[in-house]
């Protein structure tokens, strides 16, 4: 009871993540622009994007740990905060030169395929319930259909098409978690079993 | 003046006065970009910054600032990342 009077509203956590969603959008657009060439001509900037990733991995198991509403929801943020930090992982571990093999990119594919079924799955109502709950649809598919740009890379790893792909759809999740709100309506359509709307 | 003094000004004269890239003008947009969405969002919904009426919010109502977060993002960008960047563009000119 404690904790749960403590712990911030959903969608303030939803903000936090959207926040660093955003800037990983915009390293990955900035590396788009100038090509992995560039990009890496300083090192520590190869880390960046993957470190980053490989944190906001991290920061979901508080999330996966005091955010227990449901058991699904649990297994949701659990699985995320696993894929988003093996696909962190892997980045990394190619940047360092670790691990070589073009197919550790595979990793970032199972992670947007694995947090889009996630979104889908966890989310129990219908796409115009609320906002929340037509926010997390539209994450879902967002971020499976998004999933063929990181694919991509994999095979073209110099794909501007793929790079510009993977950074918007990065840059899409992140406007859509800053659009999140716990009790909402959405274009009009509010359900009289979401709660009490607020700000 | 030395003649090798004098070849070293002439190309960083010719260099500054050439144009920035377009790549290297586009790093350097997108922070600013970023940050004026964010201010853009503040006039939209002042009320999301819970900072211009303060009392009697709680500690998470006054963390939770999102369109500040979005300026942050943008000017940090701009002003810790896209300059390197930009540099190592002109380098490779």
């Amino acid at each position: 009871m404690i904790v749960a009077g403590l712990t911030p509203k959903a969608e303030w956590v939803h903000w936090w993540f959207a926040t660093g969603f955003l800037a990983l959008g915009l390293l990955l657009v900035a590396e788009a622009i100038v090509g992995r060439e560039t990009w890496g001509r300083r090192p520590w900037r190869r880390y960046l994007w993957p470190g980053l990733l490989f944190a906001l991995g991290l920061s979901l198991w508080p999330v996966m740990t005091f955010y227990t509403n449901s058991m699904i929801h649990m297994v949701a943020h659990g699985s995320w905060a696993q894929v988003l930090m093996l696909a962190g992982g892997a980045e990394l571990g190619l940047a360092r030169g670790k691990l070589h093999s073009q197919y550790w990119r595979l990793c970032m594919v199972l992670a947007m395929v694995v947090s889009g079924t996630a979104l889908l799955v966890h989310e129990q109502q219908h796409w115009f319930f609320a906002r929340a709950a037509f926010l997390h649809h539209l994450l879902g598919w967002t971020i499976i259909a998004g999933a063929v740009f990181p694919l991509l890379q994999v095979f073209r790893p110099r794909s501007v098409v793929a790079a510009a792909g993977f950074a918007a759809t990065v840059i899409a999740v992140s406007v859509m978690l800053y659009s999140d709100r716990d009790v909402a309506p959405v274009f009009g359509h509010f359900s009289v079993y979401a709660g009490v709307q607020h700000r | 003046m030395s003649v090798d003094l004098a070849h070293d000004l002439k190309t960083k004269t010719k260099r500054r006065a050439e144009p920035l890239a377009l790549r290297a003008r586009l790093v350097l947009a997108l922070g600013p970009a970023t940050a004026i969405g964010g201010v853009v969002w503040a006039l939209l919904q002042p009320w999301r910054l819970t900072l211009l009426h303060p009392y009697g919010q709680g500690f998470w109502w006054l963390l939770a600032e999102p369109p500040l977060y979005v300026v942050a993002v943008g000017l940090l960008f701009r002003l810790l990342l896209a300059p390197g960047i930009v540099e190592d563009l002109e380098h490779e000119r």
